[in-house]
């Protein structure tokens, strides 16, 4: 018999084990090596907020979901097509997304009685005939391992700990991948531990091995790789293109950087990944606590630096006094809040879209604070530059809006050439005869920078309000009611400086759909799905949401109906209703997990079908 | 010509006698209250700051709310007036960017000890190179007058009409059991000292914690005039000499000696004890800085006054230069091309 081989256009793949098992490591490998191949890949971790929770538990299980194909894939998948799990318990948690003749990878090793237990099955799933709707292979990883390690005397523990890497090995079969990638990641993790190294790449073509060897049994697949637009690419999450975009954003502002921040899911890595910068001369503070995570950047902000904090919800609600004082001192400041779900502790490692309105409304006093949000996580790069931008060009502290899902998920990023990116270069004062510490730019209204270290420009600010132009503490009622105005106007003014907000499909009719955020992804796929059926449906998608652009309202008066997806109980809806006195329409989805496309398309099609739904 | 940031982090020495004191006062009225400790601080600062040959506009002073925390705008030289208990964290967050600068930290008791703890642990544990003065009134004044983490238990103010039940801080202990490097105590009724404990604070390299009492006449007026009045000074409190033995006492005919870990007065007068059987002082044993800072409110001591501690470590933001300078020789300047190409990137042409 032959080898037999299909052909795919997209494939979700979700490595599930336990915390302990390296899914994130493995699941990372394949959408690097996807991604290097030339698939479109979107990706997402999905792990507990127990950092090693009971091993074998219901709770325990960590996953690893991959989505790529030869078409742009714009969401993590809604139905899984390959599940690869290494206990009970990953399969328990996970089966009710496989979908029907889905493949389903097992260790049977992990399907023990204690195991079973723990996944609460009553009896084997992978033997009594439950799983007859999928395609299931079972494979007892950790003992082929055994056989295939047995000569190099390391550890049971360290053999067993090679699993991941088969399972792996295998999938690379069974997708017909490439196998370097991996090897020279191996390769360079394990320098120092040959053994180790060994073994690793041992278990790779074991399970790859495992799958040639079985090729006239088991449907091999092949997914050609995306027409993605020329350029250099990479796999990036949402953090990290938010790190390198500080870096960057840094770098065209011919400015120092300084990062203060204290740890916070989902946000913690783009403070890890920034003090991994050292060579770029980066000053990071890791802070006390989040308040003076802020306060430590609107000092070095006051020096002369580009400075950030970033954070998640709880932080966010501690820097909210601080946020303030950025706002009446009027000193550049990027504050990125990767947002969780909430209130309180919430769902600490799960999205939300719920900061909307503490980044919006959150702080006493009339004080107005640009808000931009990335939709995915290579946007993260971009938005991060714009979000620098904005604070330089109009001395304010800005709010970056990303989420836990395009924080960690991946994407691939067309690498930007650094001439492409907008000059953030500044103008510091240092002129005595000319300058005042609240003499604004007539253009931005922004007010002159002037850093300690300038002669003769000594000057004093603060918290208290200021007299116009000349900065000094004033609590002149008409001086008041001046400088709130002139604030609020230097905020709406940012509005003649960002891009329209564009319109996809109609240009006007029936239904528009709004949304911002990561939900970019399910929308537009929905979006796409829906308009190949034939039906008129528009969608606009927000990046600036303080200012919004200045041809929102035009825009939205242009369709009948308007209708918001959003992983809130409808904040920007909120804000489009007060704003705009239109009606607006919601999609609400709270459940710490991101849209599916599916689900955002059968409640457009509702709408769709239904047109006197307001 | 565009000015860089790296234009203005010059290091500029000026002599000694460019200034006068004059050159660091301001044209605005200072609105503290008539006979408020706040005054001598302000002089002294002011009459210190020409000597440190530093240019004036190298020197910011930051500072929170409070009484204390108007400071900054009665000074000429950059001034940071932020919130509530931040100073410290913008402060750090300032000399850590900027090292070349001379940062200074108006406070007070309430906006340091309370609102402001954390940041104060944490300042004093990094050991940033900064001179926090902290005003000590044992009173929240500028919200008219309730009691601080200062204040003395049994202390009748608006929000213990019946009398303070908390324990007090005690600054000094609690600043040198965070790590703070200098550590001293001064009081608002003698300029000269408060001018030697500045000078010695700026000469410090590493975090400088000042605490002075300083009278707030409204709301807790005469606090301390047990300690700093001329009657009973010499009586009540023992100045702290580097080298020197701990002798107090209108006559010097009382000294201080350790019974065990334990600090007792012992008097010269009737021949059992001499000045040779008296603790000497010594900046640098942080010990003994312990058991010194610990007779604050013991009242069978006099209460110590001076320099508790000075000893050299390196400072933070030296520490996070000396780093970024080891890393980036190791592994090259930073090149933002490869780092935003990462190590697995592919073409599409």
């Amino acid at each position: 018999m032959s080898k037999k081989v299909e052909h795919l256009d997209k494939v979700t793949i979700r490595f599930a084990g336990d915390s302990g098992d390296g899914m994130q490591l493995v699941g990372t490998q394949f959408s690097n090596t996807a991604g290097t191949v030339g698939n479109s890949v979107n990706t997402f971790p999905d792990y507990p907020s127990e950092i090693r929770a009971p091993e074998g538990t219901l709770y325990g299980v960590s996953a690893y979901q991959i989505h790529f194909g030869s078409k742009k894939v714009n969401t993590i998948g809604d139905k899984i097509d390959v599940l690869v799990c290494m206990n009970a318990s990953s399969l328990k948690v996970n089966l009710p997304n496989v979908r029907e003749r889905g493949i389903i990878i097992a260790n049977t090793a992990g399907f023990g009685e204690k195991n079973l237990k723990l996944a609460k099955y009553e009896t084997n799933p992978l033997e009594d005939g439950s799983l007859s709707k999928y395609q299931l292979i079972k494979i007892n990883m950790s003992e082929m391992m055994k056989q295939e390690l047995a000569d190099l005397g390391i550890s049971p523990k360290a053999v067993e700990r090679t699993k991941n890497i088969f399972a792996l090995g295998f999938v690379y079969w069974l997708f017909n991948r490439p196998l370097d990638l991996t090897e020279k990641w191996l390769k360079e993790k394990f320098a120092n531990k040959p053994q180790i190294l060994e073994a690793n790449l041992r278990a790779l073509r074991a399970g790859y091995n495992y799958g040639a060897a079985r090729q006239e049994m088991i449907v091999q697949y092949n997914v050609h790789h995306a027409d993605l637009p020329k350029g250099t690419y990479r796999n990036i999450t949402g953090n990290e293109a938010c790190a390198i975009g500080l870096v960057a954003a840094a770098t065209k502002a011919k400015l120092p950087l300084f990062l203060g921040s204290y740890p916070i899911t989902p946000a913690t890595e783009i403070l890890h990944f920034i003090s991994g910068y050292k060579q770029f001369g980066v000053k990071v503070l890791q802070a006390e606590d989040e308040i003076a995570g802020i306060c430590s950047a609107i000092g070095a902000s006051y020096g002369g630096y580009l400075a950030a904090t970033t954070t998640s919800g709880p932080g966010l609600s501690l820097k909210v006094e601080a946020l303030g004082l950025a706002v009446i001192l009027e000193l550049p400041l990027v504050v990125i809040d990767v947002q969780r779900a909430g209130p309180s502790t919430g769902l600490p490692t799960k999205p939300e879209q719920s900061d909307l309105n503490i980044a919006y409304y959150g702080r006493h006093g009339e004080a107005p604070i640009p808000i931009v949000a990335a939709s995915g996580a290579a946007d993260c790069f971009a938005m991060t530059i714009e979000a620098a931008r904005i604070a330089l060009k109009y001395m304010t502290p800005v709010i970056l809006l990303s989420d836990g899902y395009m924080a960690q998920g991946t994407e691939p990023w067309r690498i930007p050439d650094m001439s492409e990116l907008p000059d953030l270069s500044v103008n510091f004062a240092t002129d005595p005869e000319t300058f005042k510490p609240y003499r604004r730019d007539p253009e931005t209204l922004a007010r002159m920078w002037a850093v300690p270290g300038t002669p003769n420009l000594e000057h004093r600010i603060g918290g208290l309000e200021k007299e116009d132009i000349t900065g000094l503490v004033s609590h002149d009622p008409l001086n008041h009611q001046k400088m709130v105005e002139l604030r609020q106007k230097k905020i709406d003014g940012i509005v003649n400086d960002i891009p329209l907000a564009e319109v996809e499909g109609e240009q006007s009719g029936d239904l528009l759909v709004v949304a911002w955020g990561s939900v970019y992804g399910p929308v537009k796929t929905a979006f796409d799905s829906l308009r190949e059926q034939g039906h008129k449906i528009s969608y606009t998608h927000l990046k600036y949401i303080r200012p919004f652009p200045k041809n929102l309202g035009e825009i939205l008066s242009r369709f009948e109906r308007i209708v918001v997806p959003e992983m809130n109980m409808g904040q920007l809806a909120d804000l489009l209703q007060s704003k705009f006195l239109r009606p607006v329409l919601r999609i609400n989805k709270v459940q710490g997990m991101p849209f599916k496309a599916k689900e955002i398309e059968t409640k457009l099609l509702e709408l769709l079908n239904n047109k006197g739904d307001k | 010509m565009t000015t860089m940031l790296q234009d203005i982090v010059v290091k500029r020495n000026v002599p000694t006698n460019q200034y006068t004191p004059k050159d660091f006062k301001v044209d605005i009225d200072v609105r503290w209250c008539a006979g408020c400790g706040g005054y001598s601080i302000l002089s002294q600062v002011q009459r210190i700051m020409p000597e440190l040959g530093i240019p004036r506009e190298k020197i910011v002073f930051v500072s929170g709310i409070g009484c204390s925390s108007r400071f900054p705008y009665y000074i000429n030289v950059y001034g940071f007036h932020s919130i509530h208990g931040r100073a410290l964290a913008v402060a750090s967050g300032l000399k850590i960017a900027r090292p070349d600068l001379s940062v200074w930290i108006a406070t007070g008791d309430g906006d340091c000890m309370s609102i402001g703890g954390n940041h104060f642990i944490h300042a004093c544990r990094r050991n940033v190179d900064i001179n926090v003065l902290m005003f000590n009134n044992e009173v929240y004044s500028l919200t008219k007058g309730q009691y601080s983490p200062t204040s003395q238990p049994g202390q009748k103010t608006k929000t213990s009409p019946f009398g303070v039940v908390d324990d007090p801080f005690n600054p000094a202990s609690l600043a040198l059991g965070s790590g703070a490097t200098f550590v001293a105590r001064g009081y608002d009724r003698d300029p000269k000292m408060l001018q030697y404990l500045f000078e010695r604070a700026a000469a410090h390299k590493g975090i400088s914690f000042v605490e002075i009492y300083a009278n707030c006449v409204i709301f807790n007026d005469g606090a301390f005039d047990k300690y700093t009045e001329k009657e009973y000074r010499d009586d009540t409190t023992v100045w702290l000499e580097d080298g020197k033995p701990l002798i107090f006492g209108k006559n010097r005919d009382k000294g201080i000696i350790l019974d065990g870990f334990t600090p007792v007065v012992v008097s010269f007068e009737d021949g059992k004890y001499s000045p040779n059987d008296v603790i000497v002082h010594n900046e640098k044993d942080s010990i003994l800085a312990f058991i010194l800072a610990n007779m604050t409110y013991n009242p069978e001591v006099p209460r110590p006054i001076g320099v508790f501690q000075s000893i050299d470590k390196p400072s933070y933001e030296e520490k996070v230069e000396n780093q970024i300078e080891e890393v980036t020789k190791k592994l090259g300047e930073g090149d933002i091309n490869k780092l935003m190409r990462g190590e697995d990137f592919w073409t599409i042409d």
